[in-house]
């Protein structure tokens, strides 16, 4: 990873979204909502309520960080995150960039995001 | 010799010596770069990490102003427009695109905002009431997401920065590292490099301590047989001297022998003692060198 190849964050220009309905709606209108052509037709947001599977979430942040080339940013809530915990620790890549953002419900804990752990770790504290 | 520790397989000859010396320097010069390299970037790294503590404190301020913003819409629509919205979002409005900042030699990839023009998915939503709502709403949203953007290039350069420093740094200690068979003594010098100032513990930096080692060798070496050929160019030319004197002194006897005879027999001692001298000469064969070069 010396030197990320140009081409793999060249096509990426959307961001993608797993999250409460709220949030969801909130970055929906600030326009960030996208769906591929007709014949795949896929989201790039997952609305996550409490009847929402785990294996479902997981799916979703699967299809976004490995499957979809053209996401270079995902963002998830910090409690959908907390759900599927190992999936978001154990995504390393530096693409796409994978961001805990707070919820209205939970708000935002800096001990439990994986990269400000990294952080925390590298310095020691 | 040459399967000594602490040191390059080589001959002792003026072209190694040569070889070692461009090696040496080339060593010194390349860890010395690699070095500053590492620090560069550590420093770039440290200077990310305070900036994406700030971001993600000013993230949370910022998440939480959009979300009054959508609960205000909610209030001045009068019900949900959750459902609404994700059935019409269609195109993405606001896009990023990455470009590439260099900082010593690495490519750190930037994400930069834009909003597609032309695109509206929501030109209806809000038509009944609450439109300047979610108009303001949308703003807030879209400053929001800039500071996550921004945020998200951050914490890409970390990550990636993370990586290339890990390998720089490996780098820089296999250069002292190198050639330690064992790996394990390598990893716990590196590990006592990282816990001892290096003022109290010098540890040895290998390849340059090897290469270091080889030019002392060489040069000794190479002194030594200096020394060996001046002593056997004297030993030579002592044997030399020698012989000639022995040479001379014959010659001197041998004419004094002839002169004795001749005056013996009572002939002159011209043509008798012509005849002897080239035979003493033919049998010493020493008078070839006055002639002879080789």
């Amino acid at each position: 990873m010396a030197a990320a190849a140009a081409s793999t964050y060249k096509d990426r220009q959307f961001l993608a979204v797993i999250g409460d309905e709220d949030s969801v709606t909130g970055l929906l209108l600030a326009g960030i909502g996208h769906v591929t052509d007709p014949p795949d037709a896929q989201r790039n947001f997952l609305v996550v309520d409490a009847k929402t599977e785990n294996s479902e979430i997981e799916r979703a942040f699967k299809s976004f960080t490995e499957e979809r080339k053209d996401i270079a940013v995902v963002l998830i809530n910090q409690h959908v995150a907390e759900r599927i915990r190992h999936s978001v620790d154990t995504f390393t890549d530096p693409f796409p960039a994978v961001l805990e953002i707070p919820s209205k419900d939970h708000p935002y804990d800096p001990e439990k995001d994986s990269v400000l752990k990294r952080v925390r770790r590298l310095f020691g504290e | 010799m040459s399967g000594a520790v602490g040191r390059e397989p080589v001959f002792p000859t003026r072209q190694s010596l040569g070889l070692m010396k461009a090696k040496l320097k080339g060593a010194e010069v390349g860890h010395s770069l690699l070095k500053r390299k590492s620090e560069a970037l550590t420093k770039r790294f440290r200077e990310i990490t305070r900036r994406i503590d700030e971001a993600k404190q000013k993230m949370g301020r910022v998440m939480q102003i959009a979300a009054f913003s959508l609960a205000e819409v909610s209030y001045a629509v009068g019900g949900d427009i959750g459902y609404q919205i994700q059935e019409s979002a269609k195109q993405a409005r606001f896009r990023v695109r990455a470009k590439n900042e260099n900082v010593s030699g690495v490519y750190l990839p930037q994400f930069e905002s834009y909003t597609e023009e032309g695109v509206n998915d929501f030109g209806l939503t809000g038509l009944g009431k609450g439109g300047q709502q979610i108009q303001r709403c949308r703003e807030t949203y879209a400053r929001a997401v800039e500071t996550l953007v921004e945020l998200a290039s951050l914490q890409t350069a970390f990550l990636i920065l993370d990586e290339v420093i890990k390998v720089v740094n490996r780098r820089v200690n296999a250069m002292r590292m190198a050639e330690s068979t064992n790996v394990y003594e390598a990893s716990m010098l590196s590990f006592l490099e990282q816990r001892i100032p290096s003022n109290v513990c010098n540890l040895p930096y290998r390849i340059e301590q090897d290469l270091a080692n080889t030019y002392q060798d060489i040069n000794s070496e190479l002194d030594e047989l200096d020394r060996e050929e001046f002593y056997r160019l004297k030993k030579v030319s002592n044997k030399k001297q020698r012989d000639n004197a022995a040479a001379d002194a014959e010659i001197l006897a041998a004419r004094e022998r002839a002169a004795e005879k001749a005056a013996q027999n009572g002939t002159p001692p011209v043509a008798e003692s012509k005849e002897p001298e080239p035979e003493t000469t033919d049998v010493l064969g020493e008078q070839e060198d006055n002639d002879v070069i080789f």
